[in-house]
This record gives C-alpha cells, sequence and structure tokens, in this order.
C-alpha cells in the first residue's frame, strides 16, 4: 500500500497562485465558514490563514463531532462509565471533554473501565472476549462515522452478541447548515466537509443550497484544495452568482455512498439531536432503530438525560456557531487550555479553541 | 477542571508532565543543578564535571520491530547522558517484575541489554531486582541511571541557544512512537517500520570533536520534536523557525501519522538528536553527524531567531507561517 499522497496538493507553488489569485479578486469583506473540525485543523496547521487577504476572514463551523455534543450526552457517558461489569469502549477525543462533574479521564483515574478504540469493530471484539462484561461503544460523530458504526451493529447483531451496545450521539451535518443560516450571524459562503461530502454526496446540499441560495463549495483538506475552494467562494461572491460546487470530486460524486447510506439507513433513523450551542435541531441525530433495540444503549442501561448546563462563561456555543472566535471568550487561555479545558473545543484535536491555542499563538 | 488525580496526560512529556515538574517536584527538591531541567544533571564531583541522569522504561509491548524494552533503557540514558555533552560510563539497572513474567522473556530483555551496554561502550555496575504481586506492575518495569564525564571545554544546555544558530535534526521523526503504536492490540498494520532505538553518544563524541562551539544537544524523546523545540527555545529565551518542507519522515511513518491523525513533530523517537550550533559551523557538524550510522538522513530543519522568544514557529509547505506548540497531554499510551 502507498499511503504517499500526491505532493501536488501541497506544492508552494500553486498555492502561492492561488492566494494570489484570491488577494486579485477579493474585494467585498466577506465571512465564510469552514463547517468541518478536520477542515480548520488543516487550515491552521498550512498556514492558509497567514497567506489570505483582510478582506476574507474565516469562522469555525460545528463541525467538530465531540464539540456539538450536548453537556447531557457527556454526563451520560461518564455515568455509564461508573456501571459495574462495564467497558466504555470510545474514540480517544471524547475521554478529556469535562461533563458537569467529571471527565470520562477522571474516571478512568479512578478505576473505571475506559478503553480507546481506533474503530468501532475493535469494541464488537471487546464485546465477544469478555462475554462476562458489557461494553458499550459511545457513538459520536457525523455522517462520516454513522455508517462504519451501523456496521459494527449489524455485526454484533450477526454474532448474536448480547453485550454489545451504542449511545447514538450521532448527528447529520445538512439540517445544521439549516439552523446556521437561519440564525442570527451572517455568512457569505460554506466550506462544505469533504468527508460527509463522501457519504452523502454533492446533492445532499442541494435542498439546502436552493432555500438560502449562498455559496457553497464541498472542500478536499490538502492546502491547495482548501485554497482553491477558497477562490470558488469569492469567485461566486463577486460574480453574485451563487452556486453549489464540489472542488473534491476525486473524492465526492453527486449521489454520494450508497452502500454506506445504506447500512446507516438500515440501522439508523432520523430524530431530533440536541447541540451544544446551537439547542435542538429537528431530524439531525441519528436513533437506533425499534429493529436493533437490542444494541441501543440507550435502552439496555435505561438512560435518561438529565438537563446539564454548559459550564459557565464558557463560549463554546458561540464558537461553534462562528459568533465568536476563541479569544473573544473570557476563559481562553485565562481559566481554559488544553491542560484545564472547560469546554469540548479545547479538547477535541478538531476543536476550534484547541487549534487557535496551538497553531494560532496570542494573535 | 484541575485534575485531583494522576493521569496518563502527566507522563506524555508534554505541557502536562511539565507543570507537574514545575509545581511538585522542583520545589520538594529545590536546588541548582535540577533547576536547569537538562535531559540530565550536570555537576562537579572530586575536581571532575559530571554527567547524572535516570529514566524508568515502562512501554507496551516490551518487544516491537526494531527494540525492546531492554535495549531502550540502556540506550535512553546513554543519550539522556550524552545529550550533556559527556561520555556515559556507568550505568545502574533496576528492574521490577511482574509474578509470573516468562523467564525466558526476562532473559532475552537481560541479553539485550547486555548488548546494547556493550555496543555503547557503558558498564553496568549495580543494579536491583523488584518483584510485584501480579497486576501490581505491568510485565517488567526497567529504571536505569548514568553517570559520564563532561570535557572541560565541552558547555552544552538547553539555555544556550542563540540567535543565527543552526538547528540540526540527526534523522527521520516519529520511527519510535508510530511502531509502537503499530504493535498495540487492534492494530494491525502491515508495514516495515521499526523504532529507531539507538546509542547516540558516539555520534555526540564525534560532534564535539570537531571542536565546533555546540551549543545545544537534545534528544527528542516523548513529546517529539515538537516539544523539544519549545524546550529549547523556552529555555533559552530565544524563537526557532523550523522548515515543513526539510522535516524528515520516512512515507510509511507519514501515512501512518496520517491516517490516525497524529502530527510526526509530537511523536516519540529514541535514536534521534537535535543540535544547535553557530551557522557557520552548521555544515561541518552536519557532515559529522552524517557519516554516523544513525544519523545519514540528517538535515538543518531551521533555524534560532531573536523574534517571538520562547516560541517555535513553521514556515509551512505553502510558505505559509504558524505556530509549533508543545504537545499538552497524551498522544499515545506508553511508548517509552
Amino acid at each position: 500500500m502507498t499511503l504517499k499522497h500526491s505532493d501536488a496538493f501541497h506544492d508552494p507553488q500553486i498555492a502561492r497562485h492561488l492566494a494570489e489569485r484570491i488577494t486579485r479578486t477579493s474585494r467585498r469583506p466577506v465571512r465564510f465558514m469552514e463547517v468541518c473540525g478536520t477542515h480548520t485543523v488543516s487550515i491552521f496547521r498550512s498556514g492558509i490563514r497567514s497567506l489570505l487577504p483582510e478582506t476574507i476572514a474565516l469562522l469555525s463551523g460545528p463541525g467538530c463531532p465531540v464539540c456539538v455534543t450536548a453537556q447531557k450526552e457527556i454526563d451520560a457517558f461518564i455515568a455509564l462509565a461508573r456501571q459495574p461489569e462495564t467497558i466504555v469502549a470510545t474514540f480517544g477525543d471524547l475521554i478529556r471533554v469535562p461533563g458537569s462533574g467529571s471527565s470520562l479521564q477522571r474516571e478512568k483515574a479512578g478505576g473505571a473501565d475506559v478503553r480507546i478504540v481506533y474503530s468501532t469493530f475493535d469494541a464488537v471484539n471487546l464485546a465477544r472476549e469478555n462475554p462476562d462484561k458489557r461494553v458499550v461503544f459511545l457513538g459520536v460523530g457525523f455522517e462520516t462515522t454513522a455508517p462504519t458504526v451501523a456496521a459494527a451493529i449489524l455485526a454484533a447483531h450477526q454474532q448474536k452478541l448480547d453485550n454489545f451496545s451504542v449511545v447514538s450521539a450521532h448527528k447529520t451535518v445538512p439540517p445544521a447548515l439549516e439552523a446556521l443560516a437561519g440564525g442570527e450571524i451572517n455568512i457569505d459562503g460554506f466550506l462544505l466537509p469533504g468527508h460527509v461530502s463522501v457519504i452523502i454526496g454533492l446533492d445532499a446540499y442541494r435542498p439546502f443550497f436552493e432555500t438560502h441560495r449562498v455559496p457553497c463549495v464541498v472542500a478536499g483538506f490538502e492546502p491547495a484544495d482548501l485554497l482553491q475552494s477558497i477562490a470558488m467562494l469569492v469567485d461566486q461572491v463577486e460574480s453574485g452568482q451563487p452556486v453549489l460546487e464540489n472542488a473534491y470530486p476525486r473524492a465526492v460524486s453527486p449521489t454520494g455512498n450508497p452502500k454506506a447510506m445504506g447500512v446507516m439507513n438500515e440501522v439508523f433513523e432520523t430524530a431530533d439531536a440536541d447541540w451544544r450551542g446551537i439547542g435542538t435541531i429537528p431530524d439531525s441525530g441519528l436513533a437506533i432503530r425499534e429493529t436493533y433495540a437490542a444494541f441501543d444503549a440507550v435502552k439496555v442501561f435505561d438512560i435518561r438525560l438529565k438537563p446539564a448546563p454548559e459550564p459557565k462563561g464558557c463560549a463554546c456555543g458561540e464558537v461553534l456557531t462562528g459568533l465568536k472566535i476563541p479569544p473573544q471568550c473570557p476563559l481562553y487561555k485565562t481559566v481554559c487550555s488544553p491542560m484545564a479545558p472547560v469546554g469540548p473545543c479545547m479538547v477535541s484535536s478538531e476543536g476550534t479553541c484547541a487549534a487557535y491555542y496551538r497553531y494560532h499563538g496570542d494573535g | 477542571m484541575k485534575p485531583d488525580k494522576i493521569l496518563l496526560d502527566h507522563g506524555s512529556g508534554g505541557k502536562m508532565s511539565h507543570r507537574l515538574t514545575a509545581n511538585l517536584l522542583l520545589p520538594a527538591f529545590d536546588n541548582p543543578a535540577l533547576a536547569v531541567l537538562d535531559d540530565g544533571a550536570t555537576l562537579r564531583l572530586a575536581g571532575s564535571r559530571i554527567a547524572f541522569s535516570t529514566d524508568s522504561y515502562v512501554v507496551d509491548p516490551i518487544f516491537f520491530p526494531g527494540g525492546s524494552i531492554g535495549d531502550l533503557a540502556v540506550n535512553g540514558t546513554v543519550n539522556d547522558v550524552a545529550m550533556c555533552g559527556a561520555a556515559p560510563l556507568y550505568l545502574s539497572v533496576g528492574m521490577i517484575i511482574e509474578e509470573g513474567f516468562p523467564m525466558a522473556d526476562l532473559e532475552r530483555v537481560v541479553a539485550q541489554m547486555g548488548r546494547a551496554a556493550r555496543l555503547a561502550g557503558v558498564t553496568v555496575v549495580t543494579g536491583d531486582t523488584k518483584v510485584v504481586p501480579k497486576g501490581a506492575a505491568d510485565k517488567i518495569f526497567i529504571n536505569t541511571s548514568g553517570l559520564g564525564v563532561i570535557d572541560e571545554n565541552v558547555n552544552v544546555s538547553g539555555a544556550n541557544a542563540r540567535p543565527g544558530d543552526a538547528v540540526i535534526l540527526s534523522g527521520t521523526m516519529a520511527d519510535h512512537g508510530m511502531t509502537i503504536l503499530t504493535q498495540r492490540q487492534g492494530l494491525t498494520f502491515e508495514s516495515d517500520v521499526k523504532s529507531d532505538s539507538a546509542p547516540l553518544n558516539h555520534m555526540v563524541a564525534d560532534i564535539l570533536r570537531t571542536g565546533c562551539d555546540i551549543h545545544v544537544l537534545r534528544d527528542p524523546t516523548r513529546g517529539g520534536v515538537g516539544t523539544t523545540l519549545n524546550e529549547i527555545a523556552d529555555q533559552s529565551k530565544a524563537g526557532i523557525r523550523i522548515y515543513e518542507n526539510r522535516l524528515p519522515v520516512k512515507p510509511a511513518v507519514s501515512g501512518i501519522c496520517e491516517l490516525l491523525g497524529f502530527d510526526p513533530l509530537y511523536v516519540a523517537n529514541e535514536g534521534k538528536l537535535l543540535a544547535v550550533v553557530p551557522e557557520n559551523q552548521a555544515e561541518q557538524v552536519l557532515a559529522v553527524i552524517q557519516q554516523s550510522p544513525y544519523g545519514k538522513d540528517a538535515c538543518i530543519i531551521g533555524e534560532v531567531t531573536d523574534d517571538h522568544p520562547g516560541r517555535v514557529f513553521m514556515r509551512t509547505r505553502i510558505g505559509g507561517e504558524r505556530i509549533v506548540d508543545m504537545l499538552t497531554g497524551e498522544q499515545l499510551p506508553r511508548i517509552c
């Protein structure tokens, strides 16, 4: 397997050419939102911000799955870790997120069996290897991860595992775009998430685009991908002709990945979901269908979400919706840092606050 | 939320570890030799300059491509002593062994320690073994301490980087850390990555023999090159600028890092060093490093600057600029 990707996407000349084109064509001051957390990190890591003209402000959106997970869901995860004879399996980012009184990391240090896995199937294997324990996987993510979680549930179903379950806190992107476009902030263009779009396809954004007629470009993750996508948004803004465009055609098709969507729809059905900073968005979540109720941790463990206020003074909600940038939060770098995070945006490697902290310095 | 318990992050080698050192250990043991916070302490003893260092090894798995906990325990301490500008001479070895640990594995570990010591030219002169009940330790933990002598003309410290100096890295980043990760349960990659565990004392001796004015020598282990550069910038009150397109990473390591979301800048190395030397001597030092069997991929990755004291900056491949911060918490499970 060759893992090396094409150097062209890092080519300084192509990047400079694109940056110059953006500087030349951008007249109107605009605010573009990169919806995806991986985009946020890629933009910071490659230093793209330092190449853009002052007319362009990049805002980070609600595209970090850990960050948008509601406080009460985090509390429920922590409560699960305290259950006897239970192994909580999770992707790494979640374990440092502070709940109302603790975190998974603290529970782990206190003796709870919390395991970091790299795939949902690792959690299925854990269940098979530990028949006397209940293994619960914390399902956090967008359309990118939901199909693999669904496939893991199907595998557990086939293997007749009775000690595996999933808390589905999955969320879907198009309804969140609706909520943002209808919100109080004026966004001049969206960089749409590349990985999510691989699954759902370009056409999934069509209804949103037709309603709001705001410039939209599906973007890849390499520096040249992102600069190209920003250039396309600028062109749309300057010409006054918004379009739904695909700047990531090597991975994203109009219809997406029907097989992944099929597996996802077999196991999950849409449900209302609570988003940190945004509140309830109708039909923006994925609940486990009744057919697979035996794998639904909400039912297995009789989880009841208790109302939980978000941490006092924490501006994660405003950061997630582009209303604030991290340095405008009074807690940023004063009491909130990656060592002692108050909100999830400072925890997740894809979180906007963590990205500012790590890559942006004091500016 | 301030932790009231020790978390894995406290052992990451990043900011959390530094905080623990600064807030708990430094005040308790308050003395100038410790306060320098180099890889080892530099002491004067009976008219000689001595470097003294200690390290504990808890790597899991204990055997991995390119090495084992045994040679790691020898090389790691040999390197820490060497980074003080010293020639390491003597080691102590303390082992904490879990009840039930296979004798054959212990024999293998000890044999590898012996071989590593001979290769580095150091002598194990004292030691201790303890056995704890099953579950009270994970297989085997090893502590080694090392002693070496420093030539009178040598003055190497993390605090000596000066604006205008060049920053040399002796080879590819992240080989050790990514090897350990791929060996962990559940991550079965077919790849040829292997740990870079190696003794660097001969390379250091060759560097010092040039007579060049070597300002800093550090081995970027836990926390990786990014964290070690931050330590040097902080200790020296100087800025450091590195160039993304010069950073050496093996393609397979780079691919695995990308796949799993790890930044090679923060992944551990066990056979690499960073040397900070005056710019006009950099090529000479580089040539010497490249002649070492462990330094053929060495290159100049950046320079020390007088702007942004205490911070590390990166010129990205596409010509942008960003900060390189210190690692804050655990990126990987136990890796050294």
